[in-house]
Order: structure tokens, then sequence, then C-alpha cells
């Protein structure tokens, strides 16, 4: 069992630009301690609105050397936030008022609770003797966040309020990762106290377990050796886990072919022999038939999620499952685990590779893997008369972008085409929304991501024209923080996805899925003080691409593509990872 | 030029051999046996703060536990407070509902009790009024008491196992049952075993 996580206060070790290290917040107030405890656990900063109940933390902020991104609309702030985890593997916080800037936090955190990011909400709530009255800018945020966070605390004391803070902070980040909120009524904050927060740590009663039970290692261990047909499926908590090297290595050490999750895309490079890329609905053909074929299932960090299970029936009906996970709930929810190792991803990694003594004789089952890669291409046609195809924007993109680009997306079929067709080497680099599948996710996230990226390196969205117009507010925060991000927005004028699921499943009757009217986003972005462009052509997308990547500052590219055009190959809802079909007509 | 995806068509793939049941538990074709629900009374020591008995319940109804009854009362320590779940479900469910429940930062412990512990329930049961001495003499023989009478009902009081409370309940309909409230399930362990 691991110790009480804590962390340790990094502002000593922080300079200022100017060389001087930063003054910590003195503590004067319920605010200034909620702040104090921000800065004792790194935060560098947050993502937030104003408003009426937040009022006072912000104003402890005035002093803070943590900075904050004001964002347009408060959803924004969380997946901003969001993002910004993703990127940074740090917490991202979001801070917004009670009432309506709590609810437009939901979407946002019930995202990252889907996706299990460390995001910490910040809200303002109605002073205690006002609480149950129905006062201006009342609701319930700790109950209606309840199912969505993986916990929340109503601070009722400023004494303690930092340390309600540094334990959100804390718990956020600490095993497997999620949401955490803290409602912070305006009396508490404003009141006076001088109480310093202590370091921040997660809960008495939290103790996530990091090594799994050394026998059933063993037995793990021995039966990987044994499998004529193992596969690895490597998700999301590898990224968590900060265990890509570690799983690469256990991969090629043992020369096991690789599938990823779509949270777990870039875990193994996606141009590695052995990695098949990643399975589930409109995942590599390759990848399926492996899992479906597969006598052993290594699945680390994974939940093993409807889109990419399909039927549980026909799931990996051939394969023992060893289920690595550091969550006991996720053993057994979807999926039957003959072999249940609870821990953190890398850990047990090292456990299994410390029990093994051999390799699997897997050539064969490595060289039928290479046969379905040649059998199954990940390929799109682009004939002359048609017009311009998505794959080949996301392609051109790739091409003119750095290795360790960072895409984020919006959901819907550009964010498939995107996932398809970028090729990922290194985790935290796709930024997405994959549980829950928020539309406009991308744009917001790409501001976060921004934040959280090195110098120089590129942050790319890839967006749809319906995600687009879900966040389209917050091009205006990056043009204020004059953010060098890149917006390509695959406009089919269509909610793409919706479409082609009605032509499939709905007799093509288009009930509200088309535009019969779009803005053109060229000029929005201009009229945002963004650059825009606008391409019909593939003689105009490298251009396009090269001079948007080159302006310093946000671009907006509105490549009008095929509206026919669909996401293959499909496994259906609920259909056999095996039976995907490569276009319409096998569906 | 591509000419796009490719590869044979579904029906021209080898397909594997082999099935899971809907708990994703791989399964003879052959047998393709669903399990079965039982019951099962899960204690939990949770911290005694607000919006626990809430969260609780929320994760029952969002996971779609079948939850029979739920208890909630102080313990010894001021800081903690006991719940008993009486839940139905097959073995996965039950096991995904413990492990769910722990997962609640303000939950200490769960622990499944086993079917040997004390298990009580009361019920208030509001019979009618005219034959008290007959309604008196079924509480007796149930070991409950009669707490209330009045010109038109008698209150009996029973405490016992669900099943005597249901017995008992039976056997009062006789006398027409006015209304009745039970508190559903408080269980220990028995002996030196303790419950969380």
């Amino acid at each position: 069992m691991s110790e009480r996580t804590t962390q340790p206060p990094e502002t000593e070790a922080e300079d200022t630009e100017d060389g001087t290290e930063p003054t910590p917040t003195t503590v004067s107030s319920g605010a200034t301690s909620v702040v104090r405890a921000l800065e004792n656990t790194g935060i560098e900063v947050m993502f937030g609105v104003q408003g009426g109940a937040i009022m006072p933390v912000y104003d402890a902020l005035w002093d803070s050397n943590i900075s904050h991104i004001m964002m347009a609309h408060e959803q924004g702030a969380a997946h901003a936030a969001d993002a910004y985890n993703v990127v940074s593997g740090e917490p991202g916080v979001c801070l917004a008022t009670s009432g309506p800037g709590a609810t437009n936090l939901v979407t946002g955190i019930a995202d990252a609770n889907m996706d299990s990011d460390a995001v910490v909400a910040l809200t303002g709530q109605v002073p205690q003797s006002m609480v149950g009255s129905d006062a201006f800018q009342e609701t319930d945020t700790t109950g209606i966040t309840a199912p969505i966070t993986k916990n929340n605390y109503f601070a009722s004391d400023a004494d303690t309020a930092g340390d309600t803070v540094g334990e959100a902070v804390a718990l956020a980040g600490s095993g497997r990762p999620g949401p955490t909120l803290v409602d912070l009524p305006k009396d508490v904050t404003g009141a006076e106290t001088d109480r310093e927060p202590g370091m921040a740590q997660t809960p008495e009663a939290y103790t996530p377990q990091n090594e799994a039970d050394p026998a059933s290692v063993e037995e793990a261990a021995h039966t990987i050796q044994s499998a004529d047909k193992p596969l690895l499926l490597f998700g999301g908590g590898i990224v968590k886990a900060n265990a890509a090297e570690t799983a690469r290595e256990f991969a090629t050490s043992y020369g096991i072919p690789v599938v990823t999750t779509m949270p777990g895309i870039g875990t193994m490079p996606e141009d590695h022999d052995l990695c098949l890329s990643w399975a589930g609905m409109h995942g590599t053909g390759y990848a399926n038939m492996a899992i479906s074929h597969a006598d052993l299932l290594i699945g680390v960090g994974t939940r093993f999620d409807d889109r990419l299970t399909g039927g549980i029936e026909t799931f990996a009906p051939e394969a023992e499952v060893i289920h690595i996970d550091i969550d006991p709930a996720e053993i057994n929810k979807n999926i039957h685990a003959d072999y249940p190792l609870i821990g953190d991803a890398g850990r047990v990694l090292e456990q299994l590779d410390g029990s093994m003594t051999t390799a699997p004789d897997a050539d064969e089952w490595r060289e039928q893997c290479l046969t379905w890669q040649e059998e199954y291409p990940m390929d799109y046609a682009a004939p002359e008369d048609e017009p311009l195809k998505p794959q080949f924007v996301v392609e051109a993109l790739d091409e003119a972008t750095s290795d360790g680009a960072i895409v984020t997306s919006g959901v819907g079929q550009h964010q498939m085409w995107a996932s398809q067709y970028w090729t990922f080497r290194e985790p935290r680099k796709w930024v997405s929304s994959h549980g829950l599948g928020t539309m406009g996710y991308g744009l917001p996230a790409a501001i976060g991501a921004k934040m959280a990226a090195d110098d120089g390196e590129e942050v790319v969205c890839i967006d749809g024209d319906g995600s687009f117009l879900m966040t389209v507010q917050e091009l205006s925060v990056a043009v204020r923080e004059d953010l060098d991000i890149t917006v390509a927005i695959l406009n089919n004028e269509y909610i793409g996805m919706v479409r082609q699921w009605q032509d499939a499943f709905f007799e093509g009757r288009h009930m509200a899925a088309g535009y019969s009217w779009i803005p053109e986003f060229d000029k929005l972005a201009e009229a945002f003080g963004a650059r825009g462009w606008r391409v019909d052509d593939y003689d105009e997308v490298a251009d396009a691409v090269e001079e948007a990547l080159a302006y310093d500052g946000p671009s907006v590219v509105d490549f009008h593509i095929d509206p026919a055009e669909n996401v293959y190959p499909m496994v259906p809802s609920g259909g056999a990872n095996d039976k995907f079909a490569l276009s319409e007509d096998q569906l | 030029m591509s000419s796009g995806l490719d590869g044979p068509e579904p029906e021209d793939r080898p397909a594997p051999e082999g099935r899971r049941n809907s708990q994703g538990i791989r399964i003879d074709p052959e047998v393709e046996a669903e399990p079965e629900a039982r019951r099962a009374v899960l204690s939990a020591l949770v911290k005694h703060e607000p919006g626990v008995l809430a969260n609780i319940s929320g994760l029952f109804r969002r996971r779609q536990f079948n939850i029979e009854s739920l208890t909630v009362g102080p313990t010894t320590d001021p800081d903690r407070a006991r719940m008993t779940l009486e839940i139905e479900e097959p073995e996965p469910g039950i096991e995904q509902a413990k492990k769910q429940l722990q997962k609640l930062v303000p939950v200490v412990a769960v622990t499944e009790l086993e079917p040997t512990a004390i298990q009580r329930e009361l019920a208030l049961i509001k019979v009618d009024g005219s034959k008290p001495d007959q309604v008196g003499a079924v509480a007796e023989m149930y070991e409950g008491k009669t707490v209330d009478v009045s010109q038109e009902s008698v209150t009996v009081e029973i405490t016992g196992s669900e099943q005597k409370i249901d017995a008992a309940i039976e056997t009062f309909g006789r006398f027409g049952i006015h209304e009745i409230v039970r508190t559903g399930t408080a269980a220990l362990e028995r002996g030196t075993r303790k419950t969380t």
C-alpha cells in the first residue's frame, strides 16, 4: 500500500523571470488561504471566469504569482484545465462562480471524470447563511457534481479552506486521477484567518494500491510465457502513470504485439513494428482482428469501454485476460479478468518483467498480425473529381508539423480522421474527449494544451464545423493571450457522424444534421482578431497549412471537405471487433 | 491514387471461436448460463458528514444496483456512521457494488456480512382496532408488543429478521392493516468477528 501522497511545496524552487523568488501569498482570509494552498502545490496557471460569489478568491489572486487565463465561458475553463493536465501531467485548475458558473463547468468536469483527468474545480457559493434559500445564483453545486467527481468538498470554515483545497489537488492527481471540486461560500472566503494551510495531503483513508500481489504476478507471467497469441492492450492509464517507456520495453523485450485504446494513443509509437495502432469502433482493421483472435489479452490501464469492446459477448472471445489497473472497481466491471493485477501500470509491468524468464513463442502470431496489416491497410481514395478529402488534410498537417506536435480535437468524424491518419509517437500529444464525447472540446483544449506545452511545441486543433461552433468564443481568449495555435476545421457543413449514422441506420433521413447555412470561419477568425484561411482544393492545402503554422498567433483554416466522406473501418455498435465494415454496404 | 480501404469482407474473415456472457465471462456456448441474483448484506463505515447518504444512494441509483434497504445511524465514534445495505444482484454485481462503495472517499470500510450475522429489522404495524385482544395475542406470538391503542386501531412493534416480519405482517393481515413502516435491516457480525 502506498503512503499518503504529500505534495511538496514547490514555491521555493521556483524563480520568477527576474530571478527573484516569488513571494507566497500572505494568509489573511479564507480566500488568501485558498490561493496559498494552490501555491503550495505548485499550481502555476488557472483557467476561469469571474463572478459574484468567487470574487474574494479572484481578489486574492491579484497579489499571487499564479497566472490566470480569463476564459470566455466556464465550460472552456474546465476543458482548458483538462487539456493542461493531459499535456503536462500536472493538475489543471479551473475557477467559476456559483450558480451558472458552476453549472457551466459541469460538462467539463464530467468529461474529466470519464477520462480520469486530474482537474480541480473551485466554485464560489452564496454565503452559508443563504444556502438553501434559493438565493441569487445559488445552486447545489456539490449535489450536482457528486456523481461526476472523484470527491467534492463544501468548505465551511475559513481556517481549513486552504487545507481542503490542498487535499482536492492532491486527491485529483493520485491513484486513478479524476476531477475534484471545492465549493467556497463567500462568507468563508471573505472571513479573516491567519491560519496557513499545511502541505497538501490526500485523505486519510485514501490508499491506492501500487503493487500487485506477487503470487498473482507470477501466475500472470507464467501465462504470458506460454501464450501462443499474446496481445498487449495499452490504455490511457499508461499515460497517467507516466509508464509509456516501461510499457514499450515490456512489449519489445518479449516481442508482444500492441494495440492501444484511443486515450492510449502514443504510448507505443504508431510506426513501430509491434504497434497495430488503436482498436475499437473506428480503429484499424488489424488491431480489431488481433483482439478477436488473441489467446491472451493483457489490458494495461484500460476500462474496456464499449467503444473498444463492441459487443461484450464477442470481445476477445478466445482470450484469457490479464487486467492491470490501479482501480479495483475496473476489474470484472465490463470484462472478466482471469488474472487481475491491481496497481500502478508502470510498477506492475516492472513486477511482471521481473517474473518473466522467457519470451512467449509468438513468431507465427507476429507474422499473422503483419499479414493483417497488409490485408487491411488504412487508406482512403481521393479521386480528382471528388471534393477535398479530410484524411489528406490530416496527413498534410502531420507532415508539416514537427514530431512532437500536440493535437487536440472535438468529437465526431474529424476526431476519428485525426486519430486514424496522424501518426503519434509519444504520449500526451493526443488530447481529445474520449469517454464523454464532448463536441466543442478541441478549441479550449488547445488553449490549455498551449499553456502546458514547452516553448516551441506546436499545438494544432483539428476540429469539425459543428464542434467549432460549440465553443468558438474561446478564440477570443487565444487572441487575447496571443497563443500560437492552429485550428484546422474539417468543414463538411454537417454534424458529420450523425449524418453518417443517418445514412447507415436511418434511411438517409438527415434530420437536424446538416447546416443550411454556416458562417465563413476564415472571416469569423479575422473578426475575432485571429488569422483565417479558406481552402477548397488539394492544391491550396500545402500553402495554407504552411502559412497558418508560420503565423505567430491563433490561426484558423477552414477546409471545405467532401460532405459525403465517411469514417471507416467501423465496428457497428454492439458488434464483433473482427466484423468491422470497410464501407457502408458491409454494415 | 490509392483505392481506399481494402481487404476481405466481414463474412470472408476467419471467425474466432468462443463467447462471453453478458458479465464478460468467457463461457462454453453449450452452457451459456447467466448468473443468478442473490441477496447480500453490506456494512459500510462512513465519515459522519453531510452528503454521504445522498452520495451512496446516488451511486446505487446511477449504477443500477438493486437496493432492497438502507439504514444509517451513528457509531461509538462521533466521526463515523454505519450503513447497512441489503442488495440483490448476481455475483459480479455484488463485487462491483462493494468496490464502487469502497471507492467513495467518505467511505472508510466496506464488508459483506456472513449469512450468520445478526440481522434485525423493526416494523410498526397499525391494524384495525376492533379485536385488540386477538391482535395482542398475535403480537406476543411474534415477541412483539402493543405500543398504541385507539378506538380505531392498535399499533404493534415487531423486531426480528426480515422473514419474521414478513410472516408477522401476513398474519396481521387478517385484522386489516391500516399502515406499516419498516426500518430495513441493521446487522452486526456475531461474537468477536468485526463487522467492518
